[in-house]
Parts: structure tokens; sequence; C-alpha cells
């Protein structure tokens, strides 16, 4: 991949610009969280990069780093057909203080982009119309993919039924249930039965 | 004399007076048979299931054969609620309350792996089954089921209603004998042999 | 007695209204499963509406990162799963430009067979569902009826209907079976005619049309600014499609035209669909001619392809190799790649972060329809309330992709 559009971001906005790689032909570029929205106000406006659509907006977690989030951006110009990854970071290792300026005034997608990340990591996007949950509901609490979120920590909106052994209601074994109608299962259960199977 | 059960006192066919059990069983053996073969179904479509079920509602595999016509999407109308796909915590209220609003005597059909147990959704989104927040009568297990698992479903269903049984059953796997060597214009490696 | 109002104007005589609140909900028929949408609407029209996904959310990324690389491709089927061998594809190109293998061109063909077939299932239920949305039931059943001659050739092929899983990081699950261009010519004819019955039912139809025409139109700086793509994009008048821009695969060798609407309302997005569906017969049929009958499937790299059974019980190499990868899970190098191909509804994206173990760190999907239903709000204020089925429809809105 050509490394015009890295150099291009390098020389308006060196200082902060944190590092770039190109590892598999992805050109990305790390800026600091408070160069995020004049980068991508940049990449939009300048006719040399005229990035018109943003493809993808999400987070990534890294726990054991701080600051703990890495948002990640993708950009693609329709008309000049290039492409290039944007990040930032952001985020104490609790989690808290991580703020991202919001994209929205610049590309419509980033609205439910940066509701989908503030749902699933708690990233606060300043001056977003509209920041509330997308994918969960409102009453659930805390952020699912964060990596010290349990993955089967359940938070029912409504009780479960109150019969004895909820987990494992009838029938779960060979014996129970189809205790009538045809039989159509082809195994023998017991060697020594000669009833018939259909 | 045994009871006359409060179905039998509406309808009460002339010339039954004695032997109100004997006039009951064979009502309700009536109703039932009634009941089975015009179920009104409610598919609560959800996930990819729903695809399946598309397809075991189109011509080939058509379980409106069965009787289940036309699907109902108002609660009211209908006594099957079919569960097709994965029910998650945040749709678990709402099919609750369709449950809810549907009048008896009602069925439930858990269409799918996802609406049985919960499949490979083992996590903080999914209910594990639709069996925890409503009563379940059928399972049809598989991801998605083959149509004619759903149609063994259908019929198991069938028998429970005629029975008046509400044990919750499971559809059990099988193998279907001998299918023609081409199914429509696909040709088949080899062809399927009956299953002794 | 004269009538109070004889001396009041027309206009003084209007009441005060509020907007209707009207919650069409998580469960609907027209709703394609589980969207909400809380709409204000004032008479038909529809003032105000807020589009609700998420009721299918089923933690997708979450669930991801608790298995292997290879375990991924049963989630990533359950996507769209209208067209699960694109998403399967489009996992292990990701897969696979992270470790740089390029899979034998036998593979590229097959890849290409199968996923245009998945891609003319999704526009045959699109279309289909759409029209028996607007009350036409029979070029619902024809095309449903075309969509299960393409799952059994599926079934044939990969041993399941809808959800395959056939897709593996360098390959695929298993070589071609002997009839697969036999099939593919036969069942793609039929296709063809199918549309065409399709086509004459439903084109010269003034209802039809009526409710299609200046439906549901987007201004093509809103599309492209909401990051539409696919079909939607196109109709619109943006030819942009990724086996164009970015070609992979084979594509960039076969012949096909792109189709693209004008109007961009739903029309257009029916018709682009249609379309499509000749353009992937043509692109099966080229594909059938140039695939070689013979040769290997599956790159033969031990590290990431399990060698043959009689392999593993016979050397060990063949043990080893199998042990690795089946107990650690095939390891992708550490750092991120973004691959993207052209999914039913528009650019599917894969988004991967590797640590270099077996277990990946992170998966984003990036979900096309996401987007265009983001779009819907646009796309219906200011519509009246039967125009939201047919431009509900036209969207082609997949519950397992939106809400992943």
């Amino acid at each position: 991949m050509s490394k015009a559009l890295i150099d291009l971001i390098k020389t308006n906005f060196g200082a902060a610009v944190l590092e770039t790689h190109s590892l598999y032909g992805d050109d990305t570029v790390v800026v600091e969280a408070a160069a995020w929205k004049e980068v991508a106000r940049f990449l939009r406006d300048n006719p040399q990069c005229s990035m018109d659509m943003l493809t993808d907006l999400t987070a990534v977690d890294y726990p054991e780093r701080e600051p703990r989030f890495e948002i990640v951006a993708h950009f693609y110009s329709l008309g000049k057909g290039h492409r290039l990854r944007l990040k930032t970071r952001t985020g104490d290792s609790e989690g808290d203080e991580a703020e991202v300026d919001s994209l929205c005034d610049f590309w419509a997608s980033a609205n439910w982009m940066e509701r989908e990340v503030f749902d699933m990591f708690g990233v606060i996007f300043k001056n977003h119309p509209d920041l509330r949950r997308i994918l969960l509901y409102p009453e659930f609490e805390g952020h699912p993919l964060r990596r010290d979120y349990p993955a089967d920590k359940i938070q029912p909106l409504i009780a479960y039924r109150d019969v004895p052994n909820i987990e494992k209601i009838a029938p779960f074994s060979v014996d129970e249930g189809m205790s009538f109608g045809r039989q159509t299962h082809t195994g023998r259960r017991h060697d020594t039965d000669d009833s018939q199977v259909n | 004399m045994g009871e006359l059960k409060a179905s039998s006192t509406q309808i009460l066919e002339p010339g039954a007076a004695g032997g109100a059990g004997f006039a009951t069983t064979r009502l309700e053996a009536v109703l039932a048979w009634a009941q089975k073969y015009s179920l009104f179904m409610y598919p609560f479509v959800t996930a990819c299931c729903g695809m399946e079920f598309m397809s075991v509602s189109s011509p080939r595999y058509d379980f409106s054969r069965f009787g289940s016509e036309a699907p109902r999407f108002s609660p009211r109308q209908s006594d099957l609620l079919w569960v097709v796909g994965t029910i998650t915590q945040r749709q678990a209220p709402i099919l609750k309350r369709i449950y809810e609003q549907m009048a008896e005597p009602k069925w439930v059909l858990a269409f799918g792996t996802c609406a049985s147990c919960g499949g490979f959704y083992d996590n903080y989104a999914c209910v594990a089954g639709v069996d925890k927040v409503i009563p379940c009568d059928v399972y049809v297990p598989g991801c998605p089921p083959r149509p004619e698992a759903v149609l063994d479903g259908l019929m198991l269903l069938q028998d429970k209603i005629q029975t008046g049984n509400r044990t919750p059953a499971i559809v059990k796997p099988r193998q279907d004998p001998v299918v023609e060597p081409n199914i429509g214009l696909v040709q088949l490696r080899k062809s399927r042999t009956s299953v002794a | 007695m004269e009538p109070l109002d004889q001396e009041l104007d027309e206009a003084e005589l209007e009441m005060p209204t509020e907007p209707m609140l009207l919650n069409v909900g998580p469960a609907h028929p027209a709703m394609h499963g589980t969207v909400r949408c809380v709409m204000e609407l004032s008479g038909e029209i529809i003032e105000h509406v807020d589009v609700q996904v998420g009721y299918l959310h089923r933690g997708f990324e979450k669930m991801c990162e608790r298995g292997t690389w290879s375990q991924v491709f049963p989630y990533v089927d359950r996507c769209n799963y209208v067209s699960p061998m694109l998403n399967n594809v489009g996992f292990a190109l990701a897969c696979e430009k992270m470790l740089g293998v390029t899979v034998p061109e036998r593979c590229q063909w097959y890849r290409m067979i199968l996923g245009e077939l998945a891609r003319m299932s999704d526009h045959l239920t699109c279309d289909g569902a759409m029209a028996m949305e607007l009350g036409a039931f029979t070029p619902f059943l024809w095309m449903i009826k075309a969509r299960e001659m393409i799952w059994d050739l599926m079934e044939e092929e990969t041993g399941a209907r809808l959800t395959h899983s056939f897709g593996r990081v360098g390959g695929m699950a298993s070589p071609p079976t002997e009839h697969l261009k036999a099939n593919a010519r036969a069942v793609t004819a039929h296709i063809l005619t199918v549309i065409e019955e399709v086509e004459k039912l439903l084109l010269g139809n003034r209802i039809f049309l009526d409710r299609l025409e200046g439906v549901g139109v987007i201004s093509q700086a809103d599309a492209v600014s909401l990051g539409w793509t696919g079909p939607c994009l196109r109709a619109t008048g943006i030819p942009y499609d990724v086996r164009k821009a970015s070609p992979y695969l084979k594509y960039g060798e076969v012949d096909f035209d792109v189709p693209v609407g004008s109007a961009s309302d739903c029309f257009d997005r029916f018709m682009v669909r249609l379309a499509e569906m000749r353009q992937s017969a043509r692109i099966i049929e080229q594909c059938c001619q140039r695939m070689a009958d013979s040769g290997p499937v599956n790159v033969t790299d031990p590290r990431i392809i399990l060698p043959p059974k009689e392999e593993v019980y016979s050397t060990i190499e063949g043990t080893i190799q199998h042990f690795k990868i089946v107990m650690e899970g095939l390891k992708l190098p550490a750092g991120e790649v973004y691959s993207y191909s052209e999914g039913g509804n528009g650019e599917l994206g894969f988004y991967l972060v590797s640590d270099g173990s077996g277990t990946p760190y992170r998966v984003r999907i990036r979900p096309p329809c996401f987007l265009i239903t983001a779009g819907l709000e646009r796309v219906i204020t200011g519509a009246m309330m039967a125009d939201v089925v047919p431009s509900f429809g036209s969207l082609n809105m997949i519950g397992g992709e939106c809400d992943r």
C-alpha cells in the first residue's frame, strides 16, 4: 500500500501522531485523543484524502495498557479508492474517563456506531446527539465487550419461571418425553428388547 | 354419575342425557380432533430458523396440509405459538407478553435449538431456552432443524392435543427411508438407503 | 336553525391535534424479526421515528473470544443467515490475509460458485419477502421454491441447507462433489426462468409499481454519509461493488456487470437485486467453465490445515500437526487486519485483532445492514405509514447481521 496518506497526516499533524504502520497492507495511524476530530475533519475535507465514507468505528479493550481502550475507525474514499485506519487511545485502567469527540457532524454513520461502542465498552462520545444503548436494553449494567465482563453473566429482564430444576426441565434423557406417538429413533435402547422400531 | 365438565354443559347433544362421562370423552375427542387439524399459529420469528420456517411454509414441505394454514399475526387469534429463533434477554418480556395474550387452549412449539435450550449462545445476551419464561410443549432441536423435523414436531403436537397430554416432548432425530436419486434438479452423489 | 359554523372559515375549524405514538413492535410480521419502530404519526405521515435494534443481540463478538479461530465459522454463519457462504468466505479471507496465504485456484473458483449461489439465495429471499408483504404471495412461493433448489445443492456440497460452516482458513471443509458443475448449471438455469416469471407477474402490475416507485427515496449524499454499501447504495446510482473496486478471489478475471439504479427508491432496490441475480448466474457459468475438475482445494500448510486422516494415524508429523491444530487452535500472527468482501448487503468487513495465540483477541464484523438500518429513520420520516413496509423490506435488514 502507498504511504501517501500516512505521510500527509504526519505532515499536517506531526505532534499528534503517536505511531503508524502498514501491517498486512492496511495503512494505520494512531493519533492523540485530543486531535481525533481534527484529523477526521482533515480526512474528509482535504481533496487528497476525500474520505467520504466512515465504514467502521469500533473499539478494542487492552486492560493491561493505559489508556485502556483503542478506538478504531476505518475510512474509505469512493472517489479515490483508498482506505485508512485511524486509531486513538483513551480510558484509564478502570475503564472510566474514556472520552472521545463524536464524529457525527461529519458522517451520519458515526451515530449508530458510536452508540454501539458506548454500549459495548462504555466510551463516551462528546457532543453525540443521542448517546444511549443500542444493542442492549437500558436496564443492563456494565459493558459486555470489556475483557473483565464475564461472558455468561446474565441480567434477566423478567424473572425466570418458578419451576423446580429450571436448569434441567424435562425431557432431557432418552427415556423422557415422547412417551406416545411414533417411535422414530433408530437405535435400540436395550439389547434384550424385542420391540419393533419403525 | 360423574361431574359434568364445564365444556360439555354448553353444547350437549340431544339424547346424551345419562353417561356424562361417555359424552364428555367423545365430545372432547371431537374437539381435540378439530383443534389439532386447525391450529392457528403465531410465528414469533426472530433469527435464522425463520428461513427454515419460510421453507416449511413453502410448497415443498408445506405445513398447511396439516391444517396449520395461515399465520395469524395476532396472539388473540392464534392457539399455537411458534417460537422460531433465539430469544434474547431483551426479547423475553415481549415473548412472555405475547404468550399471556393468547387465549386458552394454547400450545408452544420451540423451533430450533436456540428456542429449545439456548444453543451455543451461552452468554449474557440470550435466554437459555424459551421454557425459562413460558411453558413449552414440543421442542424441535436443530440448527436450523430440517423441515421434516419440524413436521415431525407438528405431528407430535397433534398427537398430544388428541390425547390431551401436556408433558413436554422433544423431536428425536431419525433418518428418512429411500429418497429419489434426484431431488428436483440436483443429482445426489449416492442415493440414500433405508434404515433397518 | 342555521348551522353554527356557517360564518367560520374552513381553516378555523381545525381541531388541535397531537402526534399519535404508534409502536411497531419487535414482534411484527413486517419488521423482519426484531426491529422496533416507535413512530409519531400525524394522520398517516410519520413525523418522527425511533428505530430500535438489538432485540437479536446474541453476543457474537464476545463468544468469538472464547474459542479458536476456526470456531468462529459457525458464529459468522449465523450473522447474515440468508447468505451464509459469503460470511464464511469473508472470514476465511480475513484470516488468510493475516497469515499471508492464498488458497489454490480450484478453491477460489469453488468459493466463488458457492458464494454467488448464496448471494442469489439472499436476493431471492429479500425480493420474495418484499413482494409478499405487499400482498403478492405467489412470487414469494416461486422464489422460495427456487431457493430450495439452491439449498439442495448446498446440502449436497456442504451437508447443511442453511448454516453450513463450510469455510476453513486455508481452504474449504471438503472438496467439491463430482456433480457440482452440472447441479450449479441446472439450478441457475431454473432460477433465471423463475426470475423471468416473477418479472412478468410483478412488473406490469400497477399496484406493485405504485407502491414501490418514488417510495423510500434517499439522496446519494445521505447514503454515502450513512456508510451504505451494496444493492442499497447501487440503487442510488453509485456503482461501488467490492468485487470490482478491490477484486478478491478470481473476481478480477470474470466478466460481469454491476447493476446501478437511478431513482434510489424501493423499486430500484428491488430491481437492482433482480439484476444482480442474473449477473451472479453469469459469474457461476464462467466459474464452472474455468474451474479444474481435480486438484487440491486446501493449502498444504501444516500450521493451519488438518492433515488427511490416513496421515494422522500413520505418520508422527500428521499426529503432531493434528494435535496442535485441534488443541491449541491454529495461530494467527500478532497484529490486526481489516479485510472486506462483498456480502449480500454490501461491504462485509472483518477487523481481526490477534495476540499470537490460538484464541482470537477481538473479532469485529463490520455489518453492512446495521448502517443501512440506521438510515431507515431518514428514509421513512415524512413518508406515510403504509410506505414503511416496502421501504423496510427493500433495505433487507437481516437481524443476525444487524444485531450480531
